[in-house]
C-alpha cells in the first residue's frame, strides 16, 4: 500500500490525486495527504505517475508497512519503477524492450 | 462537421451537479471502453465515456502487462491459434467468433502501432505485437479517447441507468468522487465496459472491478451467460498483489518442510496448489529460470519484480510464500449476455464489452493469461461503440423522452435498517474466496453458500437507502452480492467439470452438457440452457 509522500520532494502537482483509480489522496491547501490507506490496492501506478519520485508504495497489500522516508532516500527505491517501465528520460529506450514474446508458450 | 459539432453537449443544471447530452455513454475505462468510446466517436457519435477511477490507470489492464492474442493472418497460424485452447475451454467457443475476434485485434494492434505504441522489435527486425504493456497502453488509450473529441468523466462512479418509457437504456448517472455531487449523462445508447468482479481481493489492478455494471445491466433486465466459469484464482506472493501466472511457469512448489507440492504447477496445477494451501503455507521459487529468461522477465515485466526487491527476496534462488487470490469473472469467461455481433445486450440500447460481457465465444469455460481477453477487450470494444453509435444514429435527432432511474438497492427507503457496505462485502467475500467452496465445487457446498447470500439479499433488499456518503461502498457491494448468485447458480445448474468450473460430485466432463448456461435476476435469480452453436446448426440440418 501507499506509505510514503516525500515532502522534500513533492510539489504539490496533485497528479498522484487525480490518477489514483481508487481515490487513496485527497488535496490540501499544500502537498496531497493519503487520506483513505486502507482503500489502495496496491497498482504502484500513482508511483509510476509521479513526476518527482516523491511516492513510495510499500508492496504489501493488506496490512500498512510504515516506512522511514529518511531511510527510503538512501536506498534506490524511490524513483526505481519508473525507470523501469522507462517513464524517465534518462532510461527512455526501456519503454521498448518488451521480451515477452519470448517467454510466451513455456 | 466540426470536432467541436461531436462533443457531448453540457447541459446547465443548478446546484454544482453535471449534466450531458451525448449519443453514446461508455461506463469504464480500461481497453474496452477506451476502444468503444474511440470507435463510437469515430463513426460520428457525440461520446461520453465515465470512470469510476482514472482513466488510463484504473482496471486490470493498466496496473499490470498483458499477451494479446494477435496472430497473423496466415491461415494455418489462425487455425493453430484457434485450435489449441479449445479443450481446455471445454469446446464452448464459437469459431466464426474467433475468426473474427482474431481479424479485429489484428487491425487494432496495428492500429496502436500506427498511434505511437513502442512494440519491440526482435532480433529479425520483425515488431512483435502479441503483448502490451499495461501503463504505456493505457496512457496511449486516454490519449485517443481525448483526441478523437470524447468527453472522459473521471472518478465518476455510475450508480444506476436511465431507462425510458418502453424500457430502452437511456444514459446513466452517478458520484463524482472527487467532487461530491452528481453527474448525469442522457445518452441514446450505452456500453457497459466495467470491467468484471474480482470482490476486492486486491488481485493487481483490481479492486476498481466489482461487478458494478452487472447490477446495473440486472436492473433493467439485462441476461448473464456462462457465470459459472467465474473462479479463475491468480497466484501472487502472498504478502503482494502482484499477479503474473506465465511467470511462476519457471517455479517450483513447495510444502513449508521443503518438500515438493505433487503435481503442483502454474499450468496445468493450480488446482494442487489450492488443495496444498487448504492444508498449510505453499512456497515458489522461480529455480527454472536460466539467466536469459530472468532477464528477459524484467524486461518483460519490472511490476514482477517489486515486491521481491522492496522485501529484499530474490525469487530465483530464494523461497517466498505464494496465495491464489480470486480474480472472478476478471479472469473468468462469464458476463453479460451478448446477443448479436454488435455486441448489444438483451435489452434495446444497451451494449457490453471487454470483461463485462461473456468471454465464452471465444474461450469457452476457461481463459488463462491475459491474451485472449485483451484481444476481446479490444474487439468487443470496437464492436460495441460502432453499434451504439449506430443504434443512436437510427434513433433519429434528440427526442425529449422521459426518462426514470433503474436504480434499486441502496436508492429505496424501507425499513430504516442501515445496509452496512463493509459488512456486506466482507459476507460475500467469505462465500467466493473459500477454496473449498469456489474453487472446488459441491452441490451441497454451493446450496449452503446460497442459502446465505440469497438470505443476504433479502436482507440488502429491505435495507434504508444509503447515505451519499455510503452510497458506492453500498453499490459495490451490492453487486458483488449478485455477481455471486449468479455465479453460484449458474454453477448449480452445471452438472459436470468443464472448463474452470470444477465440480467434486461431478468430476468429469460430460458430452451431453456442451451447451451455455444463461442467468439473471435480482429477486429471483434464474438459470435457463441455450445450446451451443455447433449443436444449433445441427438441428438446424436436420
Amino acid at each position: 500500500m501507499i506509505e510514503v509522500i516525500d515532502a522534500e520532494r513533492c510539489t504539490s502537482c496533485d497528479i498522484c490525486v487525480n490518477v489514483c483509480p481508487t481515490n487513496v489522496f485527497d488535496k490540501t491547501d499544500g502537498i496531497p495527504v493519503i487520506a483513505r490507506q486502507s482503500d489502495c490496492q496496491t497498482c504502484f501506478l500513482c508511483e509510476l505517475y509521479c513526476p518527482e519520485d516523491a511516492l513510495y508504495v510499500a508492496p504489501h497489500a493488506d496490512t500498512p508497512c510504515p516506512t522511514d522516508v529518511v531511510a527510503l532516500r538512501e536506498t534506490a527505491a524511490l524513483g526505481s519503477y519508473r525507470r523501469a517501465v522507462g517513464w524517465t528520460d534518462q532510461t527512455r529506450d526501456l519503454r521498448g524492450i518488451d521480451r515477452s514474446y519470448l517467454l510466451f508458450g513455456h | 462537421m466540426t470536432t467541436n459539432d461531436r462533443r457531448a453537449e453540457q447541459r446547465p443544471v443548478p446546484g454544482g451537479s453535471v449534466e450531458f447530452d451525448a449519443d453514446v455513454l461508455v461506463i469504464g475505462g480500461g481497453p474496452a471502453g477506451t476502444w468503444a468510446a474511440v470507435s463510437a466517436a469515430e463513426r460520428g457519435a457525440r461520446v461520453v465515456l465515465a470512470d469510476k477511477g482514472f482513466c488510463g490507470t484504473s482496471g486490470a489492464t493498466a496496473a499490470a502487462g498483458t499477451g494479446v492474442w494477435y496472430v497473423d493472418p496466415d491461415p494455418a497460424l489462425r487455425e493453430a491459434a484457434m485450435a489449441n485452447r479449445e479443450k481446455l475451454g471445454g469446446h464452448l467457443q464459437d469459431r466464426r467468433w474467433m475468426a473474427r475476434v482474431l481479424d479485429q485485434t489484428y487491425q487494432d494492434g496495428n492500429r496502436l502501432a500506427a498511434w505511437g505504441y513502442p512494440y519491440p522489435v526482435d532480433d529479425s527486425g520483425k515488431s512483435q505485437r502479441n503483448s502490451l504493456q499495461g501503463p504505456e497502453y493505457m496512457r496511449l488509450m486516454r490519449k485517443r479517447t481525448k483526441q478523437a473529441s470524447v468527453t472522459i468523466l473521471d472518478h465518476s462512479t455510475a450508480l444506476e441507468l436511465l431507462v425510458d418509457d418502453d424500457g430502452a437504456v437511456a444514459g446513466a448517472s452517478g458520484v463524482r468522487r472527487q467532487k461530491h455531487d452528481r453527474w448525469t449523462v442522457r445518452a441514446k445508447a450505452v456500453v457497459i465496459a466495467t470491467g468484471g468482479c474480482a470482490f476486492l481481493s486486491k488481485t493487481l489492478g483490481s479492486n476498481v472491478l466489482t461487478g458494478d455494471g452487472y447490477l446495473m445491466a440486472a436492473e433493467v433486465g439485462a441476461e448473464f451467460s456462462s457465470m459459472e466459469f467465474s473462479n479463475a484464482y491468480a497466484i501472487s506472493p502472498a504478502f503482494g498483489s502482484v499477479t503474473k501466472t506465465l511467470f511462476y511457469g519457471w517455479a517450483t512448489f513447495s510444502y513449508e518442510d521443503g518438500s515438493v507440492v505433487p503435481g503442483a504447477a502454474s499450468k496445468g496445477g493450480r488446482s494442487a496448489i489450492a488443495r496444498a494451501l487448504l492444508q498449510g503455507p505453499v512456497y515458489a521459487r522461480l529455480d527454472k529460470a536460466d539467466g536469459n529468461v530472468q532477464r528477459d522477465m524484467r524486461a518483460s515485466q519490472p511490476n514482477f519484480f517489486l515486491p521481491f526487491d522492496r522485501t529484499g527476496i530474490d525469487p530465483f534462488s530464494e523461497r517466498f510464500p505464494v496465495t491464489l487470490r480470486l480474480e472472478g469473472t476478471v479472469r473468468g469467461t462469464g458476463g453479460l449476455r451478448i446477443v448479436d455481433d454488435s455486441c448489444a445486450t438483451s435489452v434495446p440500447g444497451l451494449y457490453a464489452a471487454g470483461d463485462a460481457a461473456t468471454r465464452e465465444l471465444i474461450c469457452g469455460g476457461f481463459t488463462g493469461g491475459g491474451s485472449h481477453n485483451a484481444a476481446w477487450a479490444m474487439s468487443s470494444g470496437t464492436w460495441a461503440g460502432r453499434g451504439a453509435a449506430d443504434y443512436a444514429r437510427q434513433l433519429g435527432p434528440a427526442r425529449q423522452r422521459r426518462l426514470a432511474s433503474a436504480g434499486t438497492v441502496a436508492f429505496r427507503s424501507r425499513s430504516n435498517r442501515p445496509l452496512e457496505p463493509a459488512v456486506l462485502a466482507r459476507a460475500v467475500q467469505d462465500e467466493v474466496y473459500p477454496y473449498e467452496l469456489n474453487y472446488f465445487r459441491h452441490a451441497s457446498r454451493l446450496d449452503g453458500a446460497l442459502a446465505r447470500l440469497d438470505a443476504a439479499w433479502v436482507d440488502v433488499s429491505a435495507a434504508d437507502a444509503a447515505s451519499k456518503d455510503d452510497l458506492l461502498r453500498a453499490r459495490e457491494s451490492a453487486a458483488m452480492l449478485a455477481t455471486s448468485r449468479w455465479m453460484y447458480r449458474s454453477a448449480r445448474a452445471r452438472n459436470e467439470s468443464r472448463g474452470m468450473h470444477r465440480r467434486d460430485d461431478y468430476p468429469d466432463q460430460d458430452d451431453r452438457q456442451r451447451h451455455y448456461v444463461t442467468s439473471g435476476g435480482l429477486d429471483e435469480v434464474w438459470t435457463a440452457v441455450r445450446p451451443h452453436a455447433d449443436a444449433s446448426y445441427a438441428e438446424a440440418a436436420e
